[in-house]
């Protein structure tokens, strides 16, 4: 089952490779609203933060890993969003939108969190 | 009349001494009442004899001292005209003490309080729900009270004898077997005939609701027994022994000990383990003495939070699991998602296949049919039946006697990784509260954080469940004291959360506890009406709305639907959010008579309206404190 999904991954990642070459940006801000339309946000928060699902900003992984993911993720992980859902060019916006998200305070300046 | 009210006085004090005991040692004496003689006819002036109208000693008089003889120090209700004999009882004759009347606007809040006092107290208090319409408005109540394994008496008001029912309402409200709606989650049930057959099963069924695993029981009480003028003489209440809980087979638990010293990673589960203060201690004493992590399923506040071995425990890596008082230990052992449950995948078994499962539960020795929260077939190498917190002291006893000074060491270079482990964990949760850290809507960690900061110093108790909140309380503030966590609601019926967290701060009141509660905005748009129960009861404490606009779930489960289905995901927020418009909780509080503060967006206002809301809530009333939050 595993070797299925590596199977499954590692072709994905050669064909957004393809498909998006090394210097697709994508747009950050159509990103955005597509995030929030197509309910990204309901598991991750609305920056990306995490939440149910897992964290994806900042510093989200590469773009075609994450798209490969989406496509096809981990067994009772998140729900598979297909190209007939997303496409790969609205997941690459969604990519930049998340690689946009500012760092956060680091935990030692936060004294909150330091009590 | 004067000796009368002696007598009864002196029957209150024997009765408040054995409130105290109930919960340890059976009470003493059972109690004779006396009664008086229904009226005789009067004579008017012109010598013709009339009937006496009045009646100074109904029967509700008699029931009510049965209640006080069982130390209930409030009922709660939602009025009604086949309870209204014993309501005037309680208000007139029991001077409205021990039990104070709690006035509220829903059968369902009514339950639901008293499920919330009962995790404080340790005890239950009454409800009177009002035949056919308030039975079945209470019944998602009773039925989450019932899956928490929470005690709680609901009194049943029907008009039993057909022929004393006025009219068509009554006729409507009242049913042949009342309590056969809530029968399949209430552990007992009867429908008294007489004031002594009441005073019986009431008796009983505090007994039954108290005895492990606890629960709701009902008791009928029929409108002419209330209403009708005493008759029957000689009538007492009986005395209430209470059930010692059971302990689990002394060579079954020889047996265990022998496992969990022997096991090079054992795991602690705890569920609804902790009954009373003693079980934390106790479940403390046996981790530390195994070097044990323990896994606590935050349905009772089981075990410190910052206890170094706390949250460590691998279900994965173990060679022994212990479970106490687990209610699903499938799902403890195995992990599944939504989408496994619509066949796309086979659950996973986490555990290793030659894992030594062990449970000890009172859940083995009662069991029902039709409701299905007994979770899957626990599969396990030894299933020890008996209570989980009365088991364990004999556990302790048997484990420690078996560790050798060679094994000690072993334990302690065991204990000292998994105090690195916890440290880590605490460590990357403060990372992950960090992220979105000045985000709007606010991050519920960012308001777990700012909470904490300013009622650490308090005596505090949290009596929201934490689990819609991503358990950020759980994850960053200090648990160690029993009070401040009572888990959830058991059956998962929303519209537990308001009136629960109002019973408990009802019962943290006489102690001055700080009652945080994290009302969830579906939740509470069940039955808002106990927000004035609260303003009216003057029961202080600080509501922070944990306001993400919507069913939050799902929202979340419509859109894997639809994205399972390639259809459009952006429609899941379609009948499952709450906007358009946005509720306003503030202005709704203030509504009922709370002082309401937000709605609270921007994360730098979050610790001036906490820092505001809780000089209202020392000054002795509840306030709301709206902050519009993600997801979760």
């Amino acid at each position: 089952m595993k070797k299925f999904f590596l199977c499954i991954a590692a072709t994905l990642l050669f064909s957004s490779v393809a498909a998006f070459g090394q210097n697709a940006q994508g747009n950050a801000e159509n990103g955005h609203k597509i995030f929030l339309k197509n309910g990204c946000y309901s598991c991750h928060g609305y920056d990306g933060h995490g939440g149910v699902g897992a964290k994806l900003a900042p510093k989200p992984i590469a773009a075609v890993a994450f798209i490969a993911y989406v496509r096809h993720p981990a067994p009772g992980g998140m729900p598979t969003y297909s190209a007939k859902v997303m496409s790969d060019a609205e997941l690459q916006d969604v990519w930049a939108y998340l690689r946009s998200i500012p760092e956060p305070p680091a935990v030692k300046d936060i004294p909150l969190l330091n009590q | 009349m004067a000796s009368e009210k002696t007598g009864r006085r002196g029957f209150l004090k024997g009765a408040a001494a054995g409130a105290a005991l109930a919960a340890q040692a059976p009470i003493a004496a059972a109690q004779q009442v006396r009664v008086a003689a229904k009226p005789a006819p009067e004579t008017t002036a012109s010598g013709e004899k009339v009937e006496v109208l009045t009646n100074e000693r109904p029967g509700a008089d008699f029931m009510l001292e049965v209640i006080k003889s069982l130390g209930i120090e409030y009922a709660t209700a939602n009025p009604s005209s086949s309870c209204r004999g014993l309501h005037e009882s309680m208000v007139n004759y029991g001077g409205n003490k021990n039990p104070e009347l709690l006035t509220c606007c829903h059968e369902e809040s009514s339950v639901a309080m008293g499920h919330g006092f009962a995790k404080i107290e340790g005890k239950p208090i009454i409800s009177m729900v009002h035949g056919t319409v308030g039975t079945q408005h209470g019944a998602m109540a009773i039925y989450n009270a019932y899956c928490d394994r929470v005690p709680h008496i609901v009194i049943l008001g029907n008009e039993t004898d057909a022929t004393a029912r006025r009219s068509y309402v009554e006729w409507t409200h009242s049913a042949q077997d009342a309590a056969s709606i809530i029968r399949d989650y209430t552990k007992w049930d009867d429908n008294p005939a007489s004031l002594q057959h009441f005073a019986e099963s009431m008796v009983r069924a505090y007994k039954i609701a108290m005895t492990p695993p606890m629960g709701p029981v009902a008791i009928i009480a029929s409108g002419k027994l209330q209403e009708e003028p005493i008759e029957e003489s000689n009538l007492r209440i009986p005395k209430l022994s209470m059930t010692i809980p059971p302990q689990g087979d002394a060579g079954a638990i020889a047996e265990l000990a022998k496992l969990l010293v022997n096991a090079e990673n054992p795991v602690i589960v705890a569920g609804r383990l902790a009954r009373t203060p003693n079980g934390t201690k106790l479940l403390v004493e046996l981790a530390e003495t195994l070097q044990a992590p323990v896994n606590d399923q935050r349905n009772r506040m089981n075990f410190p939070t910052k206890h170094p071995l706390y949250g460590v425990g691998s279900i994965a890596n173990a060679d022994v699991i212990l479970a106490l008082e687990v209610e699903d230990i499938y799902m403890m052992t195995h992990r599944m998602s939504p989408l496994n449950r619509i066949g796309m995948g086979e659950p996973r078994r986490l555990a290793k296949e030659n894992a030594k499962l062990i449970s000890i539960s009172c859940l083995d020795l009662f069991q029902r049919t039709n409701y299905q929260d007994f979770a899957r077939y626990n599969e396990v190498d030894m299933a020890i039946a008996g209570d989980g917190e009365a088991t364990l002291p004999s556990l302790i006893e048997a484990c420690k006697k078996l560790i050798t000074p060679d094994r000690r060491r072993a334990l302690q270079e065991r204990g000292a990784k998994l105090a690195e482990a916890h440290k880590k964990m605490e460590e990357n949760n403060r990372q992950l509260a960090s992220q979105g850290w000045d985000s709007s809507p606010l991050t519920t960690a960012r308001v777990s954080a700012e909470l904490w900061a300013q009622i650490k110093n308090e005596d505090w108790s949290l009596v929201g469940n934490d689990a819609f909140f991503s358990r950020w309380p759980t994850r960053l503030w200090n648990f160690d004291k029993h009070y401040q966590f009572i888990g959830g609601s058991g059956g998962e019926g929303v519209g537990y959360g308001a009136p629960a967290a109002v019973g408990a701060a009802l019962a943290n009141k006489k102690y001055g506890r700080l009652t945080i509660n994290i009302q969830n905005d579906g939740d509470l748009n069940y039955a808002p009406g106990v927000l004035w129960t609260a303003v009216h009861h003057k029961i202080p404490m600080l509501n922070i709305m944990h306001n993400n606009r919507g069913y939050h779930q799902e929202v979340m489960f419509v859109t894997t639907m639809a994205t399972r289905a390639n259809r459009d995901p952006s429609r899941g927020g379609i009948g499952t959010k709450l906007i358009e418009p946005n509720i306003d909780y503030a202005t709704m509080a203030k509504g009922y008579g709370m002082q309401g503060i937000g709605p609270i967006t921007d994360p730098k206002d979050v610790a001036p309206a906490i820092r505001r809301a809780l000089q209202i809530v020392k000054s002795g009333e509840p306030v709301m404190v709206d902050t519009v939050t993600q997801g979760r």
